[in-house]
């Protein structure tokens, strides 16, 4: 019980974080944050790897390792396209808000 | 003992990297930098899972990881720019998929035990084999391999309020017997479901959709991370979960809309705008 308290702390803390720290996103940058965002949550990783690492039959190996495939392709993926979106801020002066 | 506080420190260093890349990635001047930033966070997670947990299998791990790395660097650098959304939905939707996968391969480990696991399982399951499908179909949509108009089947309400019905039931049912064979009917049910909900969004709304799937996945991700007992795919999840959130509310409101007429508008018979 006492971890269960442990993590739902944890959960709540990490929602009230992620809704704060991108409260004031710029407009232009909506589409990067959306696609950094989504390169973050391919930390499915670090799961799909546990799981593929305890498999002990042939099929579950097959999954993990197709969740392993899945996760790095969003993972890797997600930080080179949003750096390629954001290949397009170069530093170009323009309405600069603090 | 010493080792794994360790890695829980490299965790801890992995989430702070995550939470500066997003805030980072709010401003034009540091947004480049936040995308490293959020890169090296993933990077040390990956690194400390492999010293911490030693895999076995770690030469076929080793190959899906070389593999999934190659076919995402390569398909991201070589998508025209106009492109973009939908290759996000695709890395969205198959990041999804891994979060439901990986929760379906627990429920054989967690069969049985307490209660609130099993409820991350079927929650996992639901919501990443719902982001999977629907980013698919968003995919289909952007990339012009289907009609991007707002797509209504005849009983659509019903048919709609029918998965929904059979998901939560069958969720019920996975949190009860601990079954993955139902954890597997879970996951194509809510696969249905995914391509429901997104059918009816018309082409100009779809971006929005993505930036809604993007915070289900994440939310699928931090119960996976509640399953494994693993604190950085908790606050990683999480994090992404309520930032997308938001950032879903503020998209729609930057075209003038709500998130609710965008996704059951053409359902109630309303214009999308498609």
């Amino acid at each position: 019980m006492a971890e269960g308290i442990v993590l739902l702390t944890i959960f709540v803390l990490s929602a009230f974080t992620g809704y704060e720290v991108i409260a004031k996103v710029s407009t232009i940058l909506h589409t990067p944050l959306m696609s950094g965002a989504n390169a973050i949550h391919g930390v499915i990783l670090v799961g799909a790897i546990l799981v593929a690492g305890r498999a002990d039959s042939a099929i579950e190996l097959i999954v993990g390792l197709v969740a392993v495939f899945l996760a790095t392709l969003n993972m890797v993926g997600g930080f080179v396209v949003t750096d390629r979106m954001l290949e397009m801020f170069k530093p170009r002066k323009q309405v600069e808000r603090p | 003992m010493t080792e794994s506080v360790w890695i829980d420190a490299g965790y801890l260093l992995a989430a702070v990297c995550f939470i500066l890349a997003l805030k980072a990635l709010s401003s034009p001047r540091s947004a480049r930098w936040g995308n490293a930033v959020g890169a090296v966070g993933a990077v040390l997670a990956v690194v400390l899972v492999f010293l911490a947990e030693r895999p076995s299998n770690l030469v076929a791990i080793l190959i899906a990881i070389l593999l999934g790395g190659l076919v995402g660097a390569v398909a991201a650098r070589r998508v025209a720019m106009t492109a973009m959304p939908q290759l996000v939905a695709l890395f969205n939707g198959v990041g999804g998929g891994a979060a439901a996968l990986v929760a379906l391969l627990e429920l054989g480990e967690v069969g049985g035990s307490a209660i609130i696991p099993l409820v991350a399982t079927a929650f996992t399951v639901l919501i990443g084999a719902i982001s999977f499908s629907g980013s698919a179909i968003t995919f289909a949509k952007l990339q012009e391999l289907m009609t991007s108009r707002p797509i209504v089947p005849p009983g659509a309400q019903w048919l709609f309020g029918g998965a929904i019905i059979a998901a939560l039931a069958l969720s019920v049912l996975v949190v009860t017997t601990g079954n993955t064979l139902i954890g597997v009917v879970l996951a194509l049910v809510a696969l249905g479901l995914g391509v429901l909900l997104v059918l009816p969004v018309g082409g100009a709304d779809v971006p929005i959709v993505i930036s809604l799937l993007n915070a289900f996945t994440g939310l699928s991700v931090a119960a996976s991370g509640y399953l494994l007992g693993n604190t950085l795919l908790l606050v990683a999840g999480t994090l992404v979960g309520a930032a997308g959130a938001l950032l879903t509310k503020l998209m729609a409101q930057a075209m003038g809309r709500s998130v609710a007429n965008i996704m059951f508008g053409a359902l109630r018979g309303g214009s999308t705008l498609g």
